[in-house]
């Protein structure tokens, strides 16, 4: 299935991503060919077949006591932060 | 110094012929001089690995430490590491300075490893060529005009120029056999949950997993029995005790089972590849091992259903890169929605984008059975093809990937083109089984000769049997100790 522009440009705002208008052409293209191979699993029979989430059977999400384990190392952390004061993390003004 | 392997090191550093230290200088001397031409590295901690030299000198000195103690590595630049600039080859993560080690650095620390530096790779593991990394091409050390393979081709490079003893990998899709198969090396990928995924910045969670590349079979057992194991930080790392993958490779081949691959011979296969790995089997034969065809019918479709989940599991794991607590920001955003759209755009190259955006497709409202839970049922059947098999042989075999190394540029243009180099290695991420790529000898193309590697794939945590195989025939074969003229 082809995508068109307009979709394209659905998805990568669901994405939250700005694609550049001079590349916009080569996204259309180039997912439009994606989906298309992708669309070969559709003749698979796949009748009474549960999907598989995870590749170990057997496998149980472990759970742990609810207790704080981690230390507070929010000011090493945040410096890799772009903008910080007073410990929090700034951004544009949400409301007005 | 640098030819040796792990394990000849380790015996070197032990008898005091050589300490961590001469060995460390030599290898940041070979990365200074040979490292510029092929760009394996984004960064070298040369101060770093000075520091773990003298400190595994001391120990040395007293007759303690590992196996390990002195020997000098690399890691890929997706695991995090403490103080150290972690880029996962993305300008999202051009200034991000790790603050804490991943589980897998922290053990290789721990066993008395000394840091080189952090090797280049595609962008977020998305890529089988290593073109797609912000920082540029990797080269293949076999022939500087081809590619080394991806997404592990810097960590190949180095291991194959001979600019780390072994260095760590990730594999989601193909990403530590494929670039192993290309540059002559021994690339194990490990059964989903055997290590721990705690640092190892996220692509698709229900099929990373780290690994190794290194010069032989006997190399990658000692260097995975120092990094497997539980860990209460990565919630699917499973709770079971480790072998000692050293001891086990005296396996003998006599009386293995191994199944061929029946659709990995078909049509794509290069056939001077394909005869490289029928000399491998036949020799395997030789030596004792009990052969025959197997046939994993649901396998051909192994690629398709990948790019349904791998970009999936990317678009929601990606989504955690916004331009607020770290990574990239943009200048001057005029509002958040902004922030995230401008930050994320100019932060992710082409291929991660073009990822997140069939993921978030396939998983969107209308198109979510059609393609995301059709997939997951596909993917189901391959893992009961790979079951059913198992009934009947230990392994199977077949070839890591359809061609040699291609030049830088061949594939560029087309993603399926590309996509379709992981057509042999995808199968065993899906079903969550641990392979590993060998060597299997060269072949010819334009006056170079260039690697080829075969595949051998096993059960859950039969990691101990594939290295045992591939030792046995690494035994009675050479290819694996053949190195590019040029770093030799």
């Amino acid at each position: 299935m082809s995508l068109t522009r307009a979709q394209v440009e659905g998805i990568a705002h669901l994405a939250r991503l700005e694609i550049v208008e001079a590349r916009m052409p080569v996204y259309v293209d180039s997912l439009s060919r994606i989906i298309e191979f992708v669309e070969q699993l559709s003749a698979a029979d796949t009748a009474g077949v549960e999907p598989m989430a995870h590749p170990l059977a057997d496998q149980v999400q472990r759970l742990r006591p609810d207790a704080v384990t981690e230390e507070d190392r929010h000011e090493k952390y945040q410096q890799n932060a772009p903008a910080v004061a007073a410990g929090l993390y700034l951004v544009p003004k949400v409301i007005e | 110094m640098h030819s040796l392997s792990v394990t000849e090191l380790a015996a070197g550093l032990r008898a005091r012929k050589f300490s961590s230290l001469d060995l460390t200088l030599h290898f940041l001397g070979r990365i200074e001089r040979l490292g510029p031409q092929l760009n394996a590295f984004v960064t070298v901690t040369a101060d770093r690995a000075l520091a773990d030299a003298r400190a595994a000198d001391e120990v040395l000195a007293r007759g303690e430490g590992g196996p390990l103690t002195g020997v000098p590595i690399a890691h890929k630049d997706i695991f995090c590491t403490d103080g150290v600039l972690t880029t996962c080859s993305s300008r999202m993560l051009s200034n991000f300075v790790a603050p804490y080690d991943a589980t897998v650095v922290e053990r290789w620390k721990a066993a008395g490893t000394v840091m080189l530096g952090k090797t280049n790779m595609d962008e977020f593991a998305m890529g089988s060529s290593n073109e797609t990394s912000y920082f540029g091409p990797v080269r293949n050390p076999w022939d500087p005009s081809r590619v080394p393979g991806g997404s592990s081709g810097g960590s190949a490079a180095a291991v194959a120029a001979c600019l780390a003893a072994a260095a760590t990998g990730t594999d989601t899709g193909g990403s530590i056999r494929q670039p192993a198969a290309l540059t002559n090396l021994t690339g194990l990928k490990p059964t989903y949950g055997r290590v721990s995924r705690y640092g190892m910045i996220a692509f698709a969670s229900s099929l990373d997993q780290a690994g190794v590349l290194t010069r032989s079979a006997e190399d990658a057992a000692l260097l995975l029995g120092a990094m497997a194991g539980f860990d209460p930080r990565d919630s699917t790392s499973v709770d079971r005790p480790v072998p000692d993958y050293v001891a086990e490779l005296a396996q003998p081949l006599a009386g293995v089972r191994i199944g061929i691959i029946r659709e990995f011979f078909g049509a794509g296969l290069d056939p001077a590849v394909g005869k490289l790995v029928r000399d491998a089997i036949g020799a395997l034969e030789r030596a004792g091992a009990r052969v025959r065809e197997v046939s994993l019918p649901a396998l051909p479709l192994s690629v398709p259903t990948y790019y349904v989940v791998a970009p999936a599991e990317c678009s929601s794991n990606l989504s955690r890169f916004d331009g607020v607590r770290f990574g990239h920001r943009c200048e001057n955003p005029r509002d958040l929605l902004d922030l995230y759209k401008r930050s994320r755009g100019e932060g992710f190259g082409d291929e991660v984008k073009r990822r997140i955006m069939t993921g978030t497709y396939v998983l969107s409202a209308g198109y979510y059975d059609a393609y995301y839970l059709k997939a997951q049922k596909v993917r189901q059947l391959i893992a009961a093809d790979f079951a059913r098999a198992f009934g009947e042989v230990d392994v199977v075999l077949g070839p890591t990937a359809p061609t040699a190394a291609f030049e830088l540029g061949a594939k560029t243009s087309d993603p399926i083109t590309m996509y379709l180099n992981d057509i042999y290695t995808i199968g065993a991420n899906l079903a969550g089984l641990p392979a590993i790529s060998i060597p299997c000898g060269f072949v010819t193309e334009s006056g170079r000769d260039l690697p080829v590697g075969l595949q051998l794939v096993g059960p859950h945590f039969a990691e101990a049997r594939l290295l045992g195989i591939s030792h046995q025939y690494q035994r009675l074969t050479d290819w694996h100790r053949r190195l590019p003229a040029e770093y030799a």
